[in-house]
């Protein structure tokens, strides 16, 4: 039995690596990604499950980091946007983005990146329609879109058409 | 935004979750997926004293083809019934799973989290009424088994006490030449509907229908069955007169609230269109033909 906001042990991989740590049970992933490690990259927008901002890979899969606990995440593998480039290279992704100017502000981006990532490993090659619902959870108030699913079909090696 | 302080309680079973609950008391809420839960506590419109969290549990979360049933386990995430071939089988239950909120709110909410919730503007509860689904609890006196239109008791309610889980959601397999198809019309991606409708046609030919199901969401305190709907086409031949006689039972059965989705009245129009739609690509999908149909929302 735990008291009220009694610590916990949580072992979290984060960009590869372990990460072990006591932590309120109110802590927020994105918290604990920005605060408790310092990975201010996911960024918070919204803080309300809307904008996609704080978008990070859980066990893979895309997920709003501000709605989950971090005990939700106990046992489980983080990616965060830093963990996309190798060696200060950009990955694939980063680069379509900014290559096909794919923002304008970056607010959103980082999750953006990550939804981009999620979508591409169910859909390697995917139809407009799939970039569309795959990227329906992030917002972005600058470009209007049209960049991102640019930057999307380039990264993806689909030719524009 | 911060949640208020709570106490941290991991299952390690559905019978360690309802044996926690019953120590802890009503100050204590359940964790699934946490994607209504989290954003309440978030905004201090829930705190919970103490949460008892699922996501760890081994086992509980699958999608199984059992005698004549499909079972889907509480903790299934909606991506997962989206991207299953055996709900896939079903293709109603892949209209609602593929378009609840967003991907990242579908890898991570659960249906049975969705069902026990019991929000009137949640997508699962009229899929299930359409399919006669039935769900199974565990509790203090064990498990029991309750069809899905006497689970829900009004909004934000169910028959569960206090210390019971949902364990599982049972979905008989439609018989041949029966089909669904649910539509929801909701104004952007990641918000709840404006209104939904969910159908099951099963039909003896291509033109007479044996049996509707026809249940309503986001228009009641409950999702409601349009009884004199599907009455409209039981045991009836199927005429573009038929389909626009039900839907226009379907809006009369319609309760819907005055909120910022829209009027009262909006809502109900909102609904006839999206009944005749989800009869129309039900009943093509009866035929055998391929229909894509989900929520629609800008954008999409």
């Amino acid at each position: 039995m735990s008291a009220a906001n009694a610590r916990v042990r949580v072992r979290i991989r984060v960009n590869g690596a372990l990460r072990e740590m006591e932590i309120e049970p109110r802590r927020l992933l994105v918290e604990f990604l920005r605060e408790d490690l310092d990975l201010t990259g996911t960024h918070i927008g919204c803080d309300t499950t809307f904008c996609g901002a704080c978008t990070v890979l859980l066990n893979g899969k895309n997920v709003k980091s501000c709605t989950v606990f971090a005990v939700q995440a106990d046992g489980g593998d983080v990616t965060t946007v830093e963990g996309l480039e190798k060696d200060g290279k950009l990955d694939a992704v980063q680069q379509a983005f900014a290559d096909c100017h794919g923002l304008q502000c970056g607010y959103c981006t980082p999750g953006f990146l990550m939804s981009t990532h999620a979508l591409l490993a169910r859909h390697p090659q995917p139809s407009d329609a799939q970039i569309r619902k795959g990227v329906a959870g992030n917002t972005c108030r600058c470009t209007g879109y049209q960049n991102i699913f640019k930057a999307i079909r380039t990264a993806a090696g689909i030719a524009e058409k | 935004m911060i949640p208020h302080p709570f106490g941290y309680h991991r299952a390690t079973s559905l019978e360690d979750a309802s044996r926690l609950l019953s120590e802890l008391g009503e100050d204590s809420k359940v964790l699934a997926g946490g994607q209504s839960l989290i954003p309440l506590m978030k905004l201090r419109l829930a705190r919970p004293g103490s949460l008892v969290d699922l996501n760890h549990i081994p086992h509980a979360a699958y999608i199984e083809r059992q005698n004549g049933h499909l079972r889907i386990g509480a903790m299934t995430r909606h991506s997962e019934i989206e991207n299953s071939p055996h709900a896939a089988s079903i293709p109603i239950l892949h209209d609602c799973a593929a378009g609840i909120a967003d991907v990242q709110v579908r890898n991570m909410g659960t249906i049975g989290g969705s069902v026990a919730e019991a929000d009137p503007h949640g997508d699962w509860a009229p899929v299930l009424l359409a399919l006669d689904a039935e769900v199974e609890s565990v509790g203090p006196a064990g498990a029991r088994t309750v069809p899905i239109s006497q689970f829900i008791k009004d909004a934000f309610t169910t028959v569960l006490g206090p210390a019971e889980l949902l364990r599982e959601i049972r979905v008989p397999t439609p018989p041949a030449r029966s089909a669904g198809a649910f539509i929801a019309f909701k104004r952007c991606a990641p918000v709840y509907p404006t209104a939904s409708a969910a159908v099951q046609v099963t039909m003896v030919d291509d033109d007479f229908c044996r049996d509707a199901h026809i249940a309503l969401g986001c228009v009641g305190l409950t999702p409601i069955v349009a009884k004199e709907a599907e009455a409209a086409l039981r045991e009836q031949a199927i005429t573009s007169l038929s389909i626009e006689r039900a839907a226009d039972a379907a809006m009369a059965a319609a309760d819907p609230q005055p909120d910022l989705r829209g009027s009262a009245n909006y809502k109900r129009l909102l609904l006839r269109v999206l009944v005749r739609r989800a009869l129309h690509a039900a009943l093509a999908r009866a035929r055998g033909e391929t229909v894509e149909v989900s929520h629609e929302y800008v954008g999409r």
